[in-house]
């Protein structure tokens, strides 16, 4: 792996106490990633894998361990720290979608930024590019209900594009979406990473996850093994 | 990182407005609680200071540095007369030499002005006759009840001396006298008298004001004519007969009605007590009573704090029970809309912006409830005015208060459910269906 890691997890443990047992979601997790990687994160259910996803996307903080988000540590971070981290270093892709219903194209784009307390007046051009990036130059005004999902799905992904954050996670992008519409979505991120994104992808299917270059595998709230995938982009 | 463009908060604002018009329906029964609260608490005030005022004006016409003293029949003496059918004098009221002992004794008093009525009277002109109000009085009265003149003059010191036969009458009453004719310098007839009509004076005064008899209550109010009084007692007597009902009956009344003008309000406090004490010394009967516009004033004051206080409780109430109704649906709102504040958070949104978002929209709905409410709060008083000819008057302040309420309703009512969306668990809230 070439450079300093861009992500590195160091002896991560997540434990919830429910009741009197005591469930360890992840024990033990170490992983580095390198910026401009494309990482998918597989496994059954209850393997960790959305404890994971939570984790490297700063909406929950390890029991014990570290976790260096562009070199620093954002496991201690407080609630507004945390907040700003994922506005600014972090872009979502949700399984769902997740638009905001009452607003249109272009302003859910720019909601990241609106967040860091930049007006749309002002970053509308780079909103617009994001938009036609993912094809939808021309439904800037739409409504979330007006458009298709994978449309939407396209909306999200340049949504999660808007702040240039270090890192894109996907949570099963394709999960909503027809296979059709999946696979362009999917050549969308192989896009996104061909131009230098770092993605991190969290999926069931392994023909998701063969477009990775490494898939990691999770099992029982540890890493079981990790794939180097020849077949993946850039490699 | 304190970034507070005053665009941003506009945007909130644009926000707020746009996730309360999803909701078109739902928005719009919501702030009703707080357009009817503020609405009636506009038009309520409204009314209540039209009523009040119409009052206090009332009142302050009378003088506030006066004191109205007029002559009323005794309860026991009115029993007599009406029984049987005797001819009979009743003797009461107050007399001349009550106008020189207040004159004397009264510290403060300013002036005293006498006033006799003889009501209703039939006042002649050629064939045209009417019933009149004569009004014997001094120049005084003109000064002391405001009256306007509208041509000519009022009654000179010199028509009191001489005890001349000339008269003056309200323009409304020299309009139905004589319809075709200048009334300057004609004359009347009154009780066998002619009388010359010296001036046309415009009553400025309400119907209160008048100087009216007890018995002559529901007469027309405008049909005053002024004599010199001095004219009245050697034309008249003091003796006044009039049959009624197959009865005769006969009065001796010497003055209808005494206004004694104080040098100021606080000589009114102190010196309306010496008068009662003064004139009871000297009526036996009950013969007289006392009106001290001053404490009719105060008391109308009273009564509008009393009424004040009653709208405001009743403003108060039905603004926090619409307050309650915003909050009720706030909170649905924030479980409804769980998914997206789940959202909003990974997407950067720190808790205190979670907590503006929906202060800004609850405050929105009770502020937009607020316009609404002053609007139709503005066209009820109209509508009463029209439709019940009351006297309605909008204050500023009631425009105000009530705006202000309706804000501070949002502030208060909004800050829980928007602390409760704040304190969600992103992760909890993005996996809510």
């Amino acid at each position: 792996m070439p450079g300093e890691a861009l992500i590195r997890l160091v002896g991560i443990q997540k434990i919830y106490q429910l009741g009197e047992v005591e469930v360890r979601a992840l024990n033990g997790v170490d992983l580095a990633i390198a910026e401009g990687s494309f990482v998918a994160i597989m496994g059954p259910s209850g393997s960790g894998k959305s404890t994971m996803l939570n984790l490297l996307g700063c909406l929950d903080r390890p029991t014990t361990g570290e976790y260096f988000l562009g070199g620093e540590d954002v496991s201690k971070l407080d609630d507004d720290a945390i907040s700003a981290v994922r506005g600014k270093r972090l872009g979502f892709v949700f399984q769902s979608y997740n638009l905001i219903h009452q607003l249109t194209v272009i302003e859910n784009i720019h909601v990241p930024l609106f967040y860091q307390g930049k007006d749309l007046t002002e970053t509308y051009e780079h909103c617009k590019k994001l938009a036609e990036l993912v094809g939808l130059g021309d439904r800037l005004d739409h409504r979330p209900k007006q458009l298709s999902g994978g449309q939407q799905q396209r909306v999200a992904i340049a949504r999660s594009l808007v702040n240039d954050p270090l890192m894109i996670l996907a949570d099963e992008p394709t999960g909503n979406l027809d296979s059709r519409t999946g696979v362009e979505v999917l050549e969308m991120f192989d896009r996104l990473h061909a131009s230098g994104k770092t993605i991190v992808l969290v999926t069931h299917g392994p023909e998701v996850a063969e477009r990775a270059q490494r898939v990691i595998h999770m099992k029982d709230g540890v890493i079981d093994r990790e794939v180097i995938n020849r077949k993946g982009n850039g490699a | 990182m304190k970034l507070h463009i005053p665009a941003r908060h506009w945007r909130t604002v644009e926000l707020g407005v746009k996730s309360l018009l999803l909701h078109k329906l739902r928005s719009i029964l919501t702030m009703l609680g707080i357009i009817f609260g503020v609405c009636s608490v506009i038009a309520m005030l409204a009314i209540g200071e039209g009523a009040s005022y119409e009052a206090q004006e009332a009142i302050k016409k009378l003088g506030s540095a006066n004191v109205i003293i007029k002559s009323v029949k005794p309860a026991d003496d009115a029993s007599n007369s009406q029984q049987g059918r005797r001819s009979y004098v009743s003797e009461y009221g107050l007399t001349y030499a009550d106008v020189d002992r207040l004159k004397q004794t009264i510290p403060g008093v300013k002036r005293v002005l006498p006033m006799r009525l003889i009501a209703p009277y039939e006042v002649r002109y050629n064939e045209s006759h009417l019933d009149g109000q004569i009004v014997g009085t001094i120049p005084l009265y003109a000064e002391i009840n405001g009256l306007d003149i509208a041509r000519g003059r009022f009654l000179a010191d010199l028509d009191e001396q001489r005890e001349k036969n000339v008269c003056v009458m309200t323009t409304t009453f020299a309009d139905r006298l004589f319809p075709y004719e200048d009334p300057l310098n004609q004359f009347i007839k009154i009780a066998g008298d002619y009388y010359r009509v010296v001036g046309l004076v415009q009553e400025t005064s309400t119907a209160d004001k008048r100087p009216q008899p007890a018995h002559a209550e529901g007469q027309a109010i405008d049909n005053n004519v002024y004599v010199p009084l001095s004219t009245i007692r050697s034309r008249f007597g003091e003796t006044i007969v009039r049959r009624s009902a197959g009865s005769y009956q006969a009065e001796k009344v010497e003055l209808h009605q005494i206004t004694v003008q104080m040098q100021s309000s606080e000589a009114v406090e102190i010196g309306s007590d010496q008068i009662k004490t003064l004139l009871k010394r000297f009526h036996a009967k009950n013969d007289f009573e006392m009106i001290v516009p001053l404490q009719l004033l105060r008391q109308a004051q009273e009564t509008k704090r009393i009424f004040n206080i009653v709208l405001g409780s009743i403003a108060a109430i039905s603004l926090i029970v619409g307050g309650i109704g915003i909050m009720n649906i706030m909170l649905a709102t924030v479980t409804e809309r769980t998914r997206e504040i789940g959202v909003r958070r990974a997407l950067g949104a720190k808790k205190r912006d979670i907590i503006t978002q929906f202060l800004v929209e609850t405050v929105v709905l009770s502020v937009g409830g607020g316009v609404i409410g002053v609007v139709i709060g503005v066209i009820v008083p109209f509508a009463v005015e029209l439709l019940a000819g009351m006297k309605t008057i909008i204050t500023l302040s009631s425009l105000v208060l009530s705006f202000g309420i309706s804000g501070v309703i949002g502030v208060i009512f909004g800050i829980y459910p928007a602390s409760r969306a704040a304190d969600l668990d992103p992760i909890e809230a993005l996996r809510h269906e």
